[in-house]
């Protein structure tokens, strides 16, 4: 089945302007979004035909007959050769309508079918939401290698990735519309999502289940990388936070360690072992954060640390009261984080 | 628009009795849907019982005594209910108080009965879920019960005062009849659930 | 069975004299006691149908709100917190306060009337039940106003509405509002079957039921069927939040997609409970507009009872992403498409209708030109959602919100506006203006199109449903900001219909008997109706009563006039079986409302309000009941 998105979007250009972002259904880019998106175009065009042609018969029915002055009209009395002769019609119309949606109930089991398959031996990624950020844990082999990181998963090009989706508080769902539909995450259900991405690239995703007060600012990125790429980054992950490279820095870490920011986020290779917030460990190397809302940079650090409450209402990260200069030490600190 | 005579209604009874009687379809309708809550809350069960590893969950099996006097009073107020409604049908007003003031009895002893069913669930409605569906099975049994007492003890009052007599009355108590039996069968199902494990 | 000197027949009366002896047993005192005590269905349904219009209002306001947040990225109008109560109570409020309420008004009104009889079937329940649903729109917008409103959207998902997450009084106060409405529609629906079954004219045989009522019967199935599930479930949320219960905590043996099965296998039906008696008002204006009987009879009614019983069989498709086993999700794709089928003949037998009838293009048909438009789109759309693979890329979007307010629109308001349009001279006596309901139907419809169909894209884009705002960063807002800007068309209709409402109550054309020239038992009276509907009740020989009896009405006489009398007739064949009597207006169903709302909203806060409110109940309930030495207390 290969998918021929381009020339359907051709037909239907004018409602197409704009289609493509960085988070769009019709922007296919891996075997799985391909197959829906080749799904959604085949429905649209078979729906609006039926669309078209019931509109059509409306029209010439409303056509062929002259206008009525109204209410003092006489009713006509329904002639028995007419009516029966619509009853055909009308029956024919019924079975032409049985015959559509079994052929679009056939065409949803295949493509569902052809969604589960998968080839080669996958990557297996635990994703788990809570209000409202993402954990993401790669796996290995043995539990200790694991490597935990928050609101951005890497994967290989053209390998399969498996996700286990779990939720550490309410529900949320996980959809990257680029890559694969989506999957919710319910607590006390785990779920399971497989999909490959064939080219590199940053895909944007967002929560789509509603989750409370900022279910809005909920994104995650998915960054496909070439595999050899992906394993040396995998590899980095591994490591301890950086040790600092400047006296700022080191003071930093003063603060992150000594705050009550230990007591919520872990900094591996430091005292810092919370588990309530997002791991920090290489949040420097993080292209967002607070789950999308801000870009990884000193300033956007500074910024958020200083008060993450009217950056993102609502969200679990009090405000830590710091002096400026501890403010402005741990900020370089996180960033100095890669 | 001008008007033609075409039949004359003034022979018809002033009002019908059974299926002739709005209150009657009332009654019958208002069970449907009450039968439906309960069948729900009774899927919910099984649903419940379907996910758990063990059923009953976190706690021994019911005691069943409570549950066996309640359901042997229940079945045998069928009797007296029976006869109430084949009385009232022929307008005996005495035997309908007399059948009244039983009924009544009838659904009150019940009602002490069931506040010794509950402490023989052996949890609390907020142990586990397990707790909290049957809780709630009893206690929707137990609302059931008490609105329909309150209108037995409501109709025997009225029949004993000057309302009495009047076939409209006489119809009523006939529901009324009619909705004990619904009180009565609803609760075999919902005994089969709760008591169920515990005797297999 | 007849006492000795034997009350009043309408036979013993002259003519001149039957409409004054009428009015006068069966009319609604004046005053404000009177007002509150009466029980005739006809004030009942037009306050019903004025309350829920000032609902569909308030909720319009809200949508106007979030659309004005969403016009540009990162909107500054209100705060997350707010939208998501806004959200939450424009999705609440315009579908347990407007759209079923909205629909069981209009039964409350026409469905007497167009069956022949006097009053509704339990008419006091009737007078109850306006009172509950009242109750239950004045609870949940007095809490909106003291921000307590609920913020957990219109289906309010655990563990999000728990008690763990939800702290606070909101989500009990939506859990109750849903409380009062659900006893508010059943009640109206055990009138309704009553009614149908019981009160028909005589000589109104199954296939000679009007298909609105039809509906309506269907409709009021389908509540009794489906609203229980709402009640278990909001209960059993109501327990685990009040007094620690677990159905819905995964850590002692609950879970958390119980909710949604229950809530699905209401919320479901619930949108048929809305476009049924939709589909009903389009079978009966439609020969009024084209000057013919509806073509098809038989399959229009089948198809309402397909829909219904088919409508039990899907609630799954809205649960596609939550991983339930693949193969059951594919059942549930058959069966939604299925429903195509059903909706489709309903549609075909209203083009053959019109195939050799006359158009009349008065407003009333526009309104159901722009049905056809509107719903088949949206019926489309729908067919797409119930893919299951396609659904997991369209669910929880703006593609969604599209396909809902298509079909809801589209669907059941348009069909509700040509019905406004159609019987307001009934109710009211005067015609709403011809030249102001053209410019309301086409400024809705325009509006609604540019403002709706782009959300298909913004869906497929990539864009979330109940999202407060979003980033710069995404391709959304030059769609948005021309949705918001078609949503001012669409409003500017709405207001002008409201205006036109208005005005035309005092400054309309005086309608006569039967305006449009309809077929149906509701015309054969006066308009308005007197409180007795019909001085002698009408004999039915056909299915189009007005216009198979040209010339003079069969009708039939000897009921009583001191008394409020109808006609009891048999299920099957509408044979007259008794004159039974219609309750008075009584002021005890007004009180047992009070008690019932104070015991309902006292049981947010403690479990005790259920047991001690339980006693006004009851001396309120017996009140009720008891005889009160009135003609029509004996028999
Ligand atoms: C009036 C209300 C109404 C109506 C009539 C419908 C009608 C239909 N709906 Fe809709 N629906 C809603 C109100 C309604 N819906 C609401 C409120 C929601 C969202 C709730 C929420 O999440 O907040 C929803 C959501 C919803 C979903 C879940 C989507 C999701 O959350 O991801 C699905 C999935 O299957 C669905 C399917 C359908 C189908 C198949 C029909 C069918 O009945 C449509 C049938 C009609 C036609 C198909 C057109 C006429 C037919 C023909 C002209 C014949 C020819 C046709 C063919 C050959 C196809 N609906
Ligand atoms: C019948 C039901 C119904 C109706 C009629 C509408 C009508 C409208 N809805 Fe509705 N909508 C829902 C049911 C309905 N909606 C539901 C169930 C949801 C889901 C909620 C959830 O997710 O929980 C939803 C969600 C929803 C959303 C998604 C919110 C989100 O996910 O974040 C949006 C966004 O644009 C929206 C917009 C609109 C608009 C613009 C209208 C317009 O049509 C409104 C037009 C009406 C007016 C504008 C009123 C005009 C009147 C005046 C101006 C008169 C003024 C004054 C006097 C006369 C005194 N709706
Ligand atoms: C009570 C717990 C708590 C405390 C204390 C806390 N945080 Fe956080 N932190 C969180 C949570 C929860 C988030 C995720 C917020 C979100 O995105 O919704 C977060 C997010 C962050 C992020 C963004 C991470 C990412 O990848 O998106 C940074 C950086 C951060 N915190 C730094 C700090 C620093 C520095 C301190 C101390 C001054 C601190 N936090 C104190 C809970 C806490
Ligand atoms: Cu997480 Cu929405
Ligand atoms: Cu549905």
């Amino acid at each position: 089945m290969r998918p021929h998105p381009r020339l359907a979007a051709a037909a239907l250009l004018p409602l197409l302007t704009g289609c493509t972002g960085p988070q769009s259904a019709l922007d296919p880019q891996g075997p799985n979004a391909a197959s829906l998106a080749w799904l959604i175009w085949t429905f649209t065009a078979v729906c609006g035909l039926v669309w078209l042609l019931v509109l059509l018969t409306v029209g010439i029915a409303l056509w062929r007959r002259r206008a009525s002055s109204g209410a003092a009209d006489e009713p006509l009395r329904p002639e028995s050769a007419t009516e029966r002769r619509k009853q055909g019609v009308v029956i024919g119309a019924v079975v032409a309508t049985v015959l559509i949606i079994a052929t679009l109930t056939l065409m949803s089991f295949v493509a569902t079918r052809s969604l589960t398959a998968s080839s080669g031996e996958p990557l297996t990624v635990r994703l788990r939401g809570y209000q409202w950020w993402w954990e993401v844990t790669y796996t290995a082999d043995s539990p200790d290698r694991f490597v935990t990181a928050a609101n951005e998963i890497r994967v290989p090009v053209g390998r399969p990735v498996r996700l286990e989706l779990s939720s550490g508080d309410v529900i949320h769902s996980f959809w990257v519309p680029s890559l694969a539909g989506k999957q919710d995450m319910i607590p006390g259900r785990d779920n399971v999502l497989t999909f490959t991405a064939e080219r590199p690239g940053s895909y944007r995703a967002q929560c789509a289940e509603f989750c409370g007060m900022q279910h809005a600012r909920m994104a995650l990125v998915v960054i496909a990388m070439a595999a050899p790429e992906f394993e040396s980054w995998l590899d980095a992950q591994r490591q301890p936070a950086a040790e600092p490279a400047d006296e700022e820095q080191e003071a930093g870490r003063q603060v992150a360690t000594g705050k009550a920011c230990a007591a919520c986020h872990t900094i591996r290779g430091t005292r810092a072992a919370g588990t309530v917030g997002p791991d920090l460990t290489h949040v420097g190397s993080r292209q967002t954060i607070a789950a999308g809302t801000l870009p990884t940079t000193r300033g956007a650090l500074g910024a958020w640390i200083a008060d993450p409450q009217t950056v993102k209402p609502g969200n679990k990260m009090p405000m830590v009261p710091l002096s400026a200069d501890e403010l402005r030490a741990v900020s370089a600190y996180m960033a100095g984080l890669k | 628009m001008r008007e033609r005579v075409v039949a004359d209604l003034s022979h018809l009874p002033l009002h019908g009795k059974g299926t002739a009687s709005p209150t009657w379809w009332g009654t019958l309708v208002f069970m449907l849907l009450e039968g439906s809550g309960f069948a729900l809350m009774i899927v919910v069960y099984l649903y419940l019982g379907s996910l758990a590893p063990s059923w009953p969950m976190g706690a021994p099996p019911p005691d069943l005594g409570p549950g066996l006097v309640l359901t042997a009073i229940l079945i045998a107020s069928l009797v007296p209910n029976w006869l109430v409604s084949r009385w009232a049908g022929r307008e005996d007003m005495r035997k309908v108080r007399i059948g009244l003031v039983v009924m009544s009895v009838f659904g009150i002893v019940p009602l002490v009965v069931r506040c010794f069913e509950f402490p023989a669930l052996n949890l609390s409605w907020d142990s586990n879920a397990y707790g909290s569906v049957v809780w709630t099975l009893l206690g929707l049994h137990t609302t059931h019960l008490l609105t329909d007492v309150a209108d037995t003890l409501v109709l025997t009052v009225m029949m004993f005062t000057r309302h009495g007599a009047n076939s409209r009355r006489f119809g009523d108590v006939e529901d009324n009849t009619l909705y004990w039996g619904f009180v009565v069968a609803t609760w075999l199902p919902i005994y089969a659930c709760i008591y169920g494990p515990a005797w297999l | 069975m007849s006492a000795a000197s034997s009350p009043p027949l309408d036979i013993d009366i002259r003519h001149e004299e039957l409409d004054g002896r009428l009015a006068e047993t069966w009319r609604t005192r004046p005053g404000f006691w009177g007002a509150l005590a009466t029980v005739d269905h006809k004030v009942i349904g037009r306050r019903y149908i004025a309350t829920a219009f000032v609902f569909l209002i308030l909720g319009g306001i809200l949508a106007l709100a979030m659309r004005w947040q969403l016009a540009r990225p990162e909107g500054r109008l209100v705060s997350p917190d707010l939208y998501n109560q806004i959200f939450t109570m424009h999705g609440a409020n315009m579908m347990f306060l407007f759209a079923v309420p909205v629909m069981e008004a209009m039964a409350v009104y026409l469905v007497p009337l167009m069956l022949g009889t006097r009053n509704i079937a339990f008419p006091r329940l009737n007078a109850f039940s306006y009172w509950i649903y009242l109750a239950g729109g004045i609870l949940l917008w007095v809490s909106f106003a003291l921000n307590m409103g609920p913020d957990i959207g219109w289906f309010g998902y655990v563990p999000l509405s728990g008690p763990q997450f939800s702290p606070g009084k909101r989500a009990d106060i939506w859990a109750q509002m849903i409380t009062f409405t659900e006893i508010a529609a059943l009640a109206v629906a055990v009138e309704i079957v009553v009614t149908v079954f019981k009160q028909r004219a005589p000589g109104m045989t199954l296939d000679r039921i009007p298909l609105f009522v039809w509906a309506m019967l269907v409709t009021s199935f389908l509540v009794m069927l489906a609203m229980p599930a709402i009640m278990v479930a909001s209960t059993s949320l109501i327990l685990d939040r009040l007094v620690g219960t677990h159905f819905y905590n995964p850590a002692e043996g609950g879970d958390v997609l119980l909710w949604q099965h229950l809530f699905w296998f209401f919320g479901h039906p619930e949108v048929y409970i809305i476009f049924l008696p939709a589909t009903g008002m389009i079978s009966s204006m439609l020969p009024a507009f084209v000057r013919r009987p509806v073509f098809g009879y038989l399959p229009l009614v089948l198809s309402m009872v397909t829909i219904g019983i088919l409508s039990f069989g899907l609630w799954v498709h809205h649960m596609f992403t939550t991983g339930l086993p693949r193969l059951g999700e594919s059942f549930f794709t058959a069966s939604s498409m299925a429903i195509a089928v059903p909706a489709g003949v309903q549609i075909f037998c209203w083009i053959a209708t019109i195939w050799d009838g006359r158009p009349v293009y008065r407003t009333p048909f526009l309104f159901i030109l722009a049905f056809f438009f509107t719903f088949v789109l949206g019926g489309m759309t729908g067919v797409m959602v119930a893919s299951v693979p396609l659904d997991t890329q369209v669910h929880d979007t703006y593609f969604v919100v599209a396909h809902f307010h298509y079909v809801l629109i589209g669907g059941a308001v348009f069909p509700l506006m040509a019905a406004i349009y159609f019987w307001y001279p009934k109710m009211v006596g005067r015609m709403m203006s011809e030249r102001i309901g053209r410019w309301v139907a086409g400024l809705t419809f325009v509006g609604f199109n540019l403002a709706f169909f782009p959300m298909h894209i913004l869906g497929l884009q990539g864009m979330p449903r109940r999202i407060y705002t979003y980033q710069t960063d995404v391709p959304w807002s030059g769609l948005n900001l021309f949705v918001s800007l078609s949503t001012v068309i669409l409003a500017a209709g709405f207001l002008l219909f409201f205006i036109d409402a208005v005005r035309s109550a005092r400054r309309g054309e005086p309608a006569g008997e039967n305006p449009w020239g309809a077929p149906s038992l509701e015309w054969a009276t006066t308009s308005p109706p007197p409180p007795y509907n019909f001085a002698r009740i009408p004999v039915v020989t056909g299915r189009n009563p007005l216009w198979d009896e040209r010339g003079d009405m069969p009708v039939a006489s000897g009921l009583r006039v001191d008394r409020r009398e109808l006609l009891i007739t048999s299920v099957a064949d509408a044979i007259p079986e008794a004159r039974d009597s219609s309750p008075r207006d009584s002021i005890w169903p007004f009180w047992a409302a009070i008690a019932t709302s104070a015991m309902l909203i006292g049981s947010i806060f403690s479990p005790w309000a259920v047991v001690w409110g339980s006693i006004p109940v009851a001396i309120t309930l017996v009140g009720w009941f008891w005889p009160k030495g009135t003609p029509e207390d004996d028999a």
